[in-house]
């Protein structure tokens, strides 16, 4: 999905990927994160969450944590 | 038999065409994860790879810019893969937040530099009428009226700024209506409440846009109530993004853009093919016979009728319809024509294809028989099976996916955006119609008992008569440009025309043809000359638009006749063969003209004028002008 949206290979974004290092990821790609997650996993983020997400690997920890904190 | 792709093997799949350089095989790929999986994070998917294949593939090119007050940038990577399944390659130009009057006015602004085809302003009523929305408690009724006159105002100079610049389309938004209005329910009972001053500046716009060529209202408020005003908006998304549409109505907001972007790209779809068992009624006509088949008032049926009322809806915009079914022809015509639960009856329809043939090819002949190309045509048939072998064997093909129930049949045909029009004209109403007649004509040809039925059923008049000064130029053109019916193609200026006439023992005749759908005007002549006993046939041609209704009967047969009149014994032509005029090869051997002579530029016939007569066709009443 990161790959996708901001436009680089998969092979080369890790957990420490961040706004800093990608040159894509700038608000609108972020939002477009937001989005493109909330579709995918069904849920919806809060402005706090959406601040947590400052990396991918923060972004990634944080889904994992919704998605045990909700049965499904 | 087509695979079951699932996304996540469709995804591998395109990439590995896209690999392969397999540029038809990865879009048709791309197009069907789209369609299966449309959404955001599909979005970003398909808009990278499509990126890759833009330049390789017959796209046509447009060039959007949105102005806006609010967020819409999450919209375009869905709205660009929705353009790409249309076969458009979309290039977006966003505006800055609320610089949308700016950018209007100044001739140099970022909008024109774009030279944008065409331009939607996406603005919220709070934005563009903050007075009648947060201060709208405040104020008197009289000021309330004149903040919403300075509304429309503002719309109508942007607007004839716009095209003091661009001739590009704009697509304005209308303006949304307070879902809890300043004064609660007493809004409502009045034309100068929130409500209704909002409504007003929305008639105005619409009033305004349709005062200009190529200005259209898009009815934002229709949308959001289509959805539900309360899921439509996201509080949350606003306070954070500046962003008013939840996430799961970014798609049906892009969508609602494709509406009016397909028709100004010209990708629409001129003619839309239906199937007919469990498409345009319920069940199989074959096996369920006319008591069997749902179509009716009533449920099942009804889904059918609603179905068969939005075809007769796309007809009425000029939309062609036509039927490819696989069925014997006798039993779907009695089903189509004579079942009283059918809205469609067989007139409705510009071609039909019934028979046990494959639908590709039958589509293929629908095309050309109603002279469009294949890239304007949609399919639609309930048999997934059918749909991806169309799709396979016809990618240009706009075919309509549905789903197993019918109920939802016909919205999924009236939000198909290849069917809607920006504009319509009065022939767009009548389109059906002049096909279903030249059908009918058609049709009635084949179902004369005999051609004398038919050539009677014409009720021709020919008017004969020698060549005049109103008649002189129309004969040199026609012996000039008449290549098919000609029997010498010698071509003749009007000076020489004008010579030949006058000189003795020259006959020259023009024909004119009228008939029950009109007056074809001169189209026809036969020139002749006298030479010791015998008339020659100098010149015999008619226009192809009356050949084959025995006209060239008619006009052998009177030049035949002012022949013997004149003393003539016989009547000799020839036949001089050209790449074009085979048409006329046996027109003489047909009026029973016989072979004196051939050589290598062609025959010579010869008519005994004093033994028959080359017969006046019955049917067709001869007007002889002196």
């Amino acid at each position: 999905m990161a790959s996708d949206l901001f436009g680089v290979p998969a092979d080369r974004i890790t957990a420490t990927s961040s706004p800093e290092t990608l040159e894509n990821w700038d608000s609108v790609q972020h939002l477009n994160l937001v989005l493109a997650l909330e579709e995918k996993f069904g849920m919806q983020l809060s402005p706090e969450e959406i601040e947590q997400m400052k990396s991918i690997g923060d972004t990634a920890k944080l889904i994992e944590s919704k998605l045990q904190a909700t049965p499904r | 038999m087509p695979q079951e792709h699932n996304p996540a093997n469709l995804r591998t799949e395109v990439d590995r065409l896209l690999a392969e350089g397999a540029i038809e095989a990865a879009s048709r790929r791309l197009a069907e994860l789209w369609r299966r999986e449309p959404g955001s994070a599909t979005a970003a998917f398909v808009g990278s790879r499509a990126d890759q294949l833009r330049d390789k593939l017959p796209l046509t090119k447009f060039k959007l810019a949105i102005l806006r007050s609010f967020t819409v940038e999450p919209i375009v990577p869905p709205l660009r893969a929705e353009a790409f399944a249309y076969g458009i390659d979309l290039e977006v130009h966003i505006g800055d937040f609320n610089t949308y009057v700016q950018d209007f006015v100044d001739a140099k602004s970022s909008l024109y530099r774009f030279a944008p085809n065409a331009v939607v302003l996406a603005v919220r009523t709070e934005d563009v009428a903050p007075e009648l929305t947060h201060q709208f408690a405040d104020l008197a009724p009289e000021a309330a009226r004149q903040a919403a006159h300075r509304v429309a105002s503002g719309y109508e100079q942007w607007i004839n700024s716009f095209r003091q610049h661009s001739q590009a389309a704009l697509i304005i938004h209308s303006l949304e209506r307070p879902a809890r209005p300043s004064l609660g329910v007493v809004d409502g009972q009045s034309e100068t409440g929130q409500s209704g001053l909002i409504r007003h500046i929305n008639s105005e716009l619409r009033r305004i846009a349709g005062s200009h060529r190529g200005v259209y209202v898009l009815d934002y408020e229709g949308l959001v109530a289509r959805y539900g005003s309360e899921h439509w908006h996201d509080e949350r998304k606003w306070l954070m993004a500046r962003l008013p549409i939840s996430a799961e109505n970014l798609l049906p907001m892009a969508r609602e853009w494709m509406r009016f972007l397909v028709p100004l790209s010209g990708r629409t779809a001129k003619a839309l093919v239906v199937d007919l068992d469990n498409t345009l009624w319920g069940g199989i006509i074959g096996e369920d016979g006319m008591t069997g088949i749902k179509i009716g008032p009533e449920h099942p049926g009804a889904a059918f009728q609603a179905l068969q009322r939005a075809l007769l809806d796309l007809s009425r915009r000029g939309i062609l319809l036509a039927i490819c079914s696989k069925n014997n022809l006798d039993d779907a015509m009695e089903a189509l024509d004579k079942h009283p639960g059918m809205l469609l009856r067989s007139t409705h329809f510009a071609a039909v294809r019934i028979n046990w043939g494959d639908k590709s090819q039958n589509i293929r002949e629908i095309a050309q028989e109603l002279n469009i190309g294949t890239d304007s045509l949609a399919f639609l048939d309930d048999n997934p099976f059918e749909r991806e072998q169309v799709r396979a064997a016809l990618p240009e093909v706009t075919v309509i996916d549905v789903p197993q129930n019918p109920a939802e049949y016909a919205a999924i045909v009236r939000d198909c955006p290849v069917f809607e029009r920006l504009t319509l004209s009065a022939e767009d109403q009548q389109r059906t119609a002049m096909y279903a007649e030249q059908r009918q004509r058609a049709d009635a040809e084949h179902s004369f008992q005999s051609k004398e039925d038919f050539f009677r059923f014409l009720e021709q008049e020919a008017e004969l008569s020698p060549v005049s000064d109103l008649t002189l130029a129309r004969i040199a053109q026609l012996t000039q440009k008449t290549n098919q019916f000609n029997l010498t193609t010698r071509r003749y200026s009007e000076a020489q025309i004008a010579e030949m006439a006058n000189q003795p023992g020259w006959n020259i005749f023009s024909i004119r043809v009228r008939d029950r759908f009109g007056d074809h005007g001169v189209v026809g002549v036969a020139i002749a000359h006298d030479q010791g006993g015998q008339c020659e046939v100098d010149t015999f041609l008619l226009s192809c638009r009356v050949i084959g209704r025995t006209v060239e009967t008619a006009l052998l047969a009177h030049i035949a006749k002012c022949a013997a009149e004149r003393g003539c014994r016989r009547i000799v032509g020839w036949f001089l063969p050209t790449r074009k005029n085979a048409p006329a090869r046996d027109f003489y051997p047909q009026h029973q003209f016989e072979l004196v002579e051939q050589n290598a530029n062609g025959s010579l016939w010869a008519f005994d004028l004093t033994r028959q007569e080359v017969a006046f066709p019955k049917w067709v009443k001869l007007i002889t002008v002196n």
